[in-house]
């Protein structure tokens, strides 16, 4: 399972150093939201600060969205999907590689997004520790329920208008959570930050199990 | 492979009829129920509500509930009733979640002050509500029944976690929504006992409401699906008719 696993995320992330879409797409855009939240909330530095955990989390929220169509997107052209389904590899491992490359996509994009935020809004960064176990955590929900609804919708003509109204109210615990526990790391109160991180850890752990469960059966029938 | 099933010929049936008899009876003795109650002192009228709010609540958890037993029974039997049963109870769930939605707005207006509260409890369940719209989405935009059935089966799973934590979320976060109405009473709860029959009665009688409308959901779908199969025959046997005769 984990070499099949490999071997797919290294597939997806290979096709996208090539095509070049994350760094030439994804990634400008996240940035173009940033800087749009500022034209919408007025550029006033102390309202931008206070409400960055929230501008930060939906800006990986709306970019994750992308690259779970891209992702989608890859397996649908030329009957890859086919060929996929015909590969013999584990469908488990299809599932965790797919989400994998996503996350691994998504763990660059927050980098990028972080020091925009702290660029941009002057967000001075603390309890690190809390911010990055927070990333992991809600970067491993945001792409296994993406890529779990992904391939729900993959087969549909109606893929791209129909997938966010699939993934964004799916998602929306992982923003709240998100949004509070680097809210308490950057007010320097990181225990306030246990319970949100606790759910964080069970939304990834039941998408994680789900998909390593389920998407063979979705990836054969759906 | 899903197995076809020999479908009803028409929606309505004699136990469905006394059902929806049943379902009536047991709405307008809440109603009435409900409008008889004393006025509470903080409250005032609007606490009457008590007798259809959680009412509707209760139906839509319901709801999610019978389509997550009709997703598993579908993945066990691969029988298209219950992926029909699954589909229907979530249709269904979208009106109980409507309803809940907007009896909670129109109680927390005069109450809390505003037509809407970002509090846990009413934004899991506006959640909810956006789910099952993208259920019904889904199902829509899916033409092949082996397909459909699959797909709206894992969604179905996958909302099981969302009502737990519905359910608890005035427990786990502060809110400003009460605690759970009945499973949760303590024996320090001062509530009047006609308020708690009216409560009670109102579970019963959304719950009667909501089984009878899945039920001939149910029937429509297995109706629509007949239709579908037997339009393309009839249509080109129409024309072979025609054709002959001319």
């Amino acid at each position: 399972m984990w070499r099949d696993a490999a071997l797919i995320a290294g597939k997806d992330l290979r096709v996208e150093l090539r095509s070049k879409v994350a760094t030439n797409q994804v990634g400008p855009f996240a940035v173009v939201i940033l800087v749009l939240f500022a034209f919408a909330l007025d550029p006033d530095r102390k309202v931008l600060d206070q409400a960055a955990p929230g501008l930060f989390w939906v800006a990986v929220l709306l970019s994750a969205l992308l690259a779970t169509q891209r992702s989608v997107s890859l397996e649908t052209t030329e009957a890859s999907r086919d060929t996929l389904r015909l590969s013999g590899l584990d469908p488990a491992g299809i599932f965790l590689g797919k989400a994998g490359a996503i996350a691994a996509q998504l763990v660059v994009l927050e980098v990028l997004l972080a020091v925009g935020v702290g660029f941009l809004y002057g967000t001075a960064f603390h309890q690190v520790w809390v911010l990055v176990a927070t990333c992991l955590l809600a970067t491993g929900g945001l792409a296994a329920a993406g890529t779990v609804y992904g391939v729900m919708a993959a087969g549909l003509r109606v893929r791209e208008t129909l997938l966010p109204l699939l993934v964004l109210p799916v998602l929306a615990p992982v923003l709240l959570a998100a949004t509070r526990a680097w809210e308490a790391a950057l007010a320097g109160t990181p225990a306030e930050a246990g319970s949100w991180l606790g759910l964080l850890a069970v939304f990834c752990a039941v998408y994680v199990v789900f998909g390593i469960l389920g998407f063979g059966t979705l990836l054969e029938e759906a | 492979m899903t197995q076809a099933t020999s479908p009803p010929r028409q929606a309505s049936h004699r136990a469905t009829t006394v059902l929806g008899w049943a379902t009536l009876v047991c709405l307008g003795a809440t109603y009435g129920l409900g409008l008889s109650l004393p006025a509470s002192v903080e409250q005032k009228d609007y606490s009457k509500l008590i007798g259809i709010h959680p009412g509707l609540a209760w139906a839509s958890y319901v709801a999610v509930g019978v389509s997550a037993l009709g997703a598993i029974a579908w993945f066990v039997r691969r029988d298209r009733r219950w992926d029909r049963l699954n589909a229907a109870s979530i249709e269904v769930g979208v009106v109980f979640t409507a309803l809940t939605l907007v009896t909670g707005s129109l109680w927390g207006r005069p109450v809390w002050g505003v037509w809407w509260q970002w509090d846990p409890r009413l934004t899991t369940e506006a959640l909810l509500m956006a789910l099952l719209l993208g259920f019904v989405a889904l199902r829509r935009a899916i033409v092949e029944p082996g397909v459909r059935a699959v797909v709206s089966s894992a969604f179905s799973l996958l909302l099981v976690p969302l009502l737990v934590v519905i359910h608890f979320s005035v427990e786990w976060w502060r809110s400003l929504h009460q605690n759970g109405s009945l499973v949760s009473l303590d024996p320090g709860t001062n509530l009047d006992a006609g308020y708690l029959v009216a409560m009670v009665l109102g579970f019963a009688s959304f719950t009667l409401a909501y089984a009878w409308l899945t039920v001939h959901r149910v029937r429509l779908e297995a109706l629509e699906e007949t239709l579908e199969e037997t339009s393309l025959d009839t249509a080109i046997a129409a024309r072979r008719a025609e054709a002959v005769t001319a």
